[in-house]
Formats: structure tokens, sequence, C-alpha cells
């Protein structure tokens, strides 16, 4: 029996090792609109960024403080698009606006109140970071936040940009 | 047979690997993701502290997700494990422990319509009338279970419907959740104020619970109908976002089955702009608890949840004194204002500098007699309960939070964090007592990070609380290391201001993470108290033992 389960898992693994596609889920924008993750991702053939964060994870706001630092030079030099997901449920969904607007972030912000997005991309815990392709293939992902993580996303982000494979 | 049968299973894994593995790897066949978290716990007696030993000596919780998905279809499951379940999560009488799969689906959709068929979550507005959702880390789970249709009937109008039954541990709870959801987004219906700075939205809920009258003495409603409207109001940079919600009678355990029907109002008002928002909110509350079943308590079986308005804190020294809603009758409000200081200004220096300033306060509502013979306080079972004007502001004190933040960036290595937390806490409501009185706590807290070459980090928290009530004051320290894909902390909380016994809460750990995959180890001490996760609290007891952490996503 655990043979099974393990060439079972072995399958799945195969299937799942190589580029996912992002689900299709509705998400708001910070004016109240209903949007498509389908039609967010679309950065005409330039990489996507995709950070899940809360307003009152403070390794999210770190590290999403960082990728605004370097936003500028990162798009110049790649073409990306950083996307940030709020997980923030209606305790404090009404403040993500006025938050990320106080903090200056250059980058798109969206909610995703009771987690539909969050769980199609089964993300566990906050901060958890999606890298995808010109094609809008999840390449790489990364969990948790330590300080200088940025360096380590800007490299996958360069390599992908340049169509290279990470790792 | 077994092994001839692995075997196949591992070609076939084999065989979609390569396929996969060439250079095109678009396919029909569809993709699997998920992920897996396990948390484990050894437990260790340590009488000073009160945390106690368990029988199986280690306890753990595990859980994975599958979904499969192929274009417009996906189907996905849970599995999940609790042998036995760790201790201060939901578990009387060990009825969450054990294995076995309580979540599974499957949803299609096309053009405009989305069907699902099995378990999902879902929130009508701001899920004052329904909120099905999991936190997996409180052992809250009131996932639904049966069918939900969501229809786009126009553009910018939205309908939702469902019917369902609603996880219970390992089963389901006794009722039957209907439930309709309609909201409409004007500027999106009417193709002339797509670019407004005027945005409009509007909503409405309706939910109803059938549950079998039971009880011996009243005569219950079988049907509980709820509802809910709700509008969004944006004019450049302002803000208004509303909703009030209405519920019939519904004699309750948690209203002491009186038949008074419950309201509730939530109002958040914003403006924003680039470096500065402000926030001001408020909410009134009366008899609006709404569970799947009467007769449950704590956190089984809610259809709605009530959000709280007040400060999340995260620090662990301001947590231990966390507000939670009081469904039976409350009032909040809430004013924050957030500023980042500009850049290159004096206070603002190279990189600018944020400030955040929150003040959040909640009372109970005024409520008088329905007449002389029957008491506010205690409620009287069978009766109207009592009589309430609406948005009332009761005098008892439940919750005071004044907080200021402010954090900078020194230079490209030195950042930091200062706060200052007041809490005026009413222990006897909030943790359901009588005869402790009120905390007053002040904290203050000290968060700083050195950035040194080749990413690697030390931060450092100083945190400490002055308070004569309780057990009195604490202070606490921790240390972090981390360099790329690794960390190691080393934390104590000393409870200092204690007369009876001056007790530490020291814990040592350290941590890697790969990409979607994090494992955590760590060795200390637990204090009993209330752990909260967004709004949502459990008691947890003191322990002392090793914990192992191991999460990935695939």
């Amino acid at each position: 029996m655990n043979k099974i389960i393990l060439s079972l898992s072995l399958a799945i693994l195969a299937l799942s090792v190589f580029a996912q596609d992002v689900p299709s889920v509705q998400l708001k924008d910070l004016n109240g609109k209903t949007v498509n993750t389908k039609s967010i991702i679309n950065n005409n053939g330039k990489p996507v960024l995709i950070s899940f964060f809360a307003t009152w994870c403070k390794p999210c706001i770190k590290e999403l403080n960082a990728f605004n630092e370097n936003y500028d030079e990162w798009k110049e030099e790649t073409g990306v698009k950083i996307i940030a997901i709020s997980t923030d449920n209606s305790r404090s969904s009404n403040s993500v606006g006025p938050f990320v607007k106080s903090k200056g972030w250059e980058f798109d912000v969206y909610l995703d109140e009771n987690g539909d997005f969050k769980r199609a991309m089964n993300v566990g815990e906050v901060p958890h970071t999606f890298l995808l392709d010109g094609k809008g293939k999840i390449v790489w992902q990364h969990k948790t936040y330590l300080d200088g993580d940025e360096n380590k996303t800007f490299d996958a982000i360069k390599k992908v940009a340049k169509g290279q494979p990470i790792k | 047979m077994k092994k001839i049968f692995s075997l196949f299973l591992n070609l076939i894994g084999l065989g979609i690997f390569s396929l996969l593995a060439q250079e095109n790897t678009e396919n029909n066949s569809g993709q699997i993701t998920g992920n897996f978290q396990t948390d484990a716990q050894y437990y260790i007696e340590d009488q000073s502290i009160g945390a106690i030993a368990v029988k199986e000596y280690t306890l753990v919780n595990s859980w994975a997700n599958f979904i499969y998905s192929n274009q417009n279809f996906s189907a996905g499951f849970r599995y999940e494990g609790y042998m036995n379940t760790l201790l201060g999560y939901p578990n009387s009488g060990g009825i969450n422990d054990g294995i076995g799969i309580p979540f599974r689906w499957a949803m299609f959709s096309k053009d405009n319509i989305e069907i699902t068929v099995g378990n999902f979550y879902e929130q009508f507005g701001n899920g004052l009338v329904l909120r099905s959702y999991e936190e997996k880390m409180l052992g809250i789970d009131n996932a639904l279970d049966g069918f939900r249709i969501k229809y786009q009937l126009y553009k910018g109008i939205n309908l939702t419907g469902l019917i369902a039954k609603q996880r219970y541990y390992w089963n389901h709870g006794p009722g039957i959740i209907r439930g309709f959801d309609g909201a409409i987004q004007i500027n999106e219906v009417f193709q002339s104020l797509e670019e407004s700075s005027l945005r409009l939205n509007i909503g409405g809920s309706f939910v109803s619970k059938f549950q079998h009258e039971d009880h011996p003495l009243y005569n219950l409603p079988d049907n509980v109908a709820a509802m809910a409207g709700r509008i969004m109001i944006k004019y450049k940079n302002f803000d208004i976002n509303s909703e009030y919600a209405y519920k019939i009678n519904d004699p309750s355990l948690d209203n002491s089955y009186i038949f008074k029907p419950g309201q509730a109002l939530l109002i958040n008002t914003s403006y924003a702009k680039k470096g500065l928002g402000i926030v001001l909110a408020t909410k009134w509350v009366d008899n609006m608890a709404f569970r799947n079943d009467r007769n449950a308590s704590l956190t089984d079986l809610n259809i709605n949840q009530l959000p709280e308005i007040t400060k999340n804190h995260i620090y662990v020294l301001p947590a231990f004194y966390p507000y939670a809603t009081q469904p039976n009758g409350e009032w909040g409000a809430k004013a924050e204002i957030m500023y980042k200081i500009p850049k290159n200004t004096l206070l603002g220096g190279k990189y600018g500098t944020n400030i955040s300033l929150n003040y959040s306060r909640a009372h109970d509502i005024k409520r008088t007699q329905i007449n002389d013979s029957t008491p506010v306080f205690p409620p009287a079972s069978g009766t109207y309960g009592y009589n309430t004007k609406f948005f009332s502001i009761g005098n008892k004190l439940y919750f005071q939070d004044i907080n200021v933040e402010i954090s900078k960036k020194w230079s490209k290595k030195v950042l930091s964090n200062f706060s200052y937390v007041y809490l005026i806490y009413n222990y006897d409501v909030l943790r359901g007592i009588t005869g402790h009185g009120n905390v007053y706590a002040h904290i203050g807290i000290a968060d700083m990070t050195y950035k040194f070459e080749n990413s690697t980090a030390l931060k450092t928290e100083f945190q400490h609380m002055y308070t004569k009530q309780d057990e009195g004051s604490w202070v606490l320290g921790m240390i972090e290391y981390s360099l790329p894909g690794w960390f190691f902390t080393v934390f104590d909380n000393w409870n200092y201001g204690n007369l009876d016994s001056k007790k530490h809460y020291y814990s040592i750990g350290f941590g890697h993470v790969s990409g979607g995959t994090r494992i955590q180890l760590s060795y200390g001490k637990q204090r009993a108290g209330v752990m909260c996760i967004g709004g949502v609290c459990r008691n947890v007891p003191a322990s002392n033992g090793i914990s192992v952490s191991i999460s990935s996503t695939f």
C-alpha cells in the first residue's frame, strides 16, 4: 500500500514540477472593481511577480518595501510587473487601500478577502511569492521573507527575463 | 500484484515526466498542484509553568491539498490527519482526532456561470450574515458542503446562490444553509460611467438556516432568516463602505434563548493619497451570533463572522490581550492615521519615515428591561430579553487601544520599528469570567534589523510591558540571525513582575527555507494565553517541548 501511495505521489510530482498556470479567480482591486487573475497577470511577454501579503504581517511589509525600493530598477532591467495580493479579511481589508497609499507602494494591489486565490495557489502562510515567465507560467516560488531575500528574487527575475532556467 | 501496480504507476509518472520535460510543455492533461503542512510537538511536563505531558508523547496535525485543473474544470481534496490533535486546538472529547478527507470538491466554469459541488468557502459582503472560511492555525474550518452557483447576469452584476450543510469536525452540523447574494458594480454596468471618479457598488444578501425545532419548552423557529445590504461609494480619494444586517429571532445558547431579533452595522470610511492614509470606522452589534446549530458554542459552526475593527497586534506582548467581537452586543470605533514623512526632509531622512497612529475603543450597548420583573442580565430565556435603541452605547468599557508605530530605514543596512501601545482590556467580559477586573497595560517595542553583506542579517526585538494587573510586567528579548535560506532564533520572555513566581519562557530554534518549502525546529516554553490570527482567537495552554513544522507548496 505504501508503495502505491509513493508511486502515486511520484506521478503527481511529475505532473506538477513543471511550469504551472495561474488559476482563474475573482479578486477586487482597490476601487472595489472585480477583476480576474487571468487579466491582471498580462505583462506583454515580460515576467510577473505575485506576492501574497497581509497588512498585519511584518515580514510581508518588509519584503514589499524592499520590492518597492527596487521596483524602478527592476522594471528597467527586466520589464517585471509586481502584483501584491492582500489576504486581509474584512477586519482590515477596508484599510488596505489607505495602508498601501501611505507606504507609497507603486505596484498594483488586489484584495483576496476570503482567501480564494490564496487557496487556489496553495499558499499556507504569508509572505509567499511566485514568479511567472512571459507566458504566464509559474516558474519559481519563494516562501517567507528573510532580510536580503529580495536579491535572490531579483536574480530569479533576471534569469526569467532572459529566458534562462532558474537553479 | 501490488508491485506490478506500483511499477505501472512509476512508469506513468516517468512518462509524464519525460513528456513535460520536452521543450514544448503545452498539453491537455491538465495540472496537479497542492501543498502540505505538518506541525508536531513533543510535550515535556513542566509544573512551574503548568505545562503537561501527553500520553502519546507527541501530537501531530497534518494536512495536504491537491488540486487538479484542466481548462474550465477543476477538482480537489484535502486529506487531514490529527494523531492526535495538538493541545490548544478545538478538540473537546477528542472530536477532532482522526484521519480522513473532510474536504473535496469539483468546479466547472464556462462563460458566465461557475458551479461548485462539494466543499467550498464563501463570504457575502463583509461576512455579517455569511462567512465560511478556514484558519488552520486556529483549528477553524466551517467549510460549506453542498452546491453553489455563481452567475454573471450582466457585466458588473454578479449573483451567487448556495445550499449547503456545514462542516463540524469530521461530520456536518444539523442545519441546512440556503443563501443568495447579489452584487452590482454601477460603473461596470453603465459603460459611460467606467472612467467616472465617482464609483458605486451595492449589494444584498439573504441567508436562511433550517434546523429542526427541538426545544422541550419553547416554540423555536425552524427557519432563521438573516439579511444584509451594503454600499460602497468612492469619490476620488474618499471611500465609504457600509453594511447593515438583520436577523429574525433566533433563540440560542449564545443569547440564552431569548426571542429578540439581531442587528449589526459596520461603517468604514477612508481617505488616501500618496504618503497618507486615514481610516475611520464604527460598528454596532446586537444579538448577531448566527450558527448552524443553535446549541453550538466556542468556534463551532458559525455561519457569519462579525469582524473586529481593532488593530491586529502581531508583536508578542500586545497580543497578550486581544480583543474579540462580542456578538451579543457591542459598539466599537476606530481612527487610524498612516503617514509617510517624505524623503530628504529633516524627519524623513534619506528614505522617509512611516508613522501610524491608531485608536480604538469598544463598549457594551445600552439595554433596558422589557418589564419590571425581567432582568436585563442574565437574559431571561424564553422572553424577548431586553430592549435597546439602535446604535446605543453602554457605559461598560470592553476594550481600548492607543498605539503609535514609527518605522524608519536609517541606511541600506539599518532598519528600525518602534511602537508604543496602551491597552485597557476588560478581562471579565473578554475571557467570560467574573471578578478579575480590567487590565491596564503599557507596552514599548524596539525592533531593529542590521543587514550585512551577502544577504545575512541580524534582527533584534526588545519588548517591555508594564502592568499591575493579571500576571504583572513582562520583558522580552529576541535575536534572529539569518543567512540565505536559513534562520536561527533565541527568545526569552520573562514575567519579572509576577510576585508568585518570576517565570522565564525561553525558546531556541532554527529553520530552513527553500523555494516553496519551509522547515522549522524549535525547543522552548510557551505561555498559556490567547492566540489570534486575523481577528479570531483560541486559547492555548502552557507547553514545554520540541516543535517541528514542515510546509511545502508544489
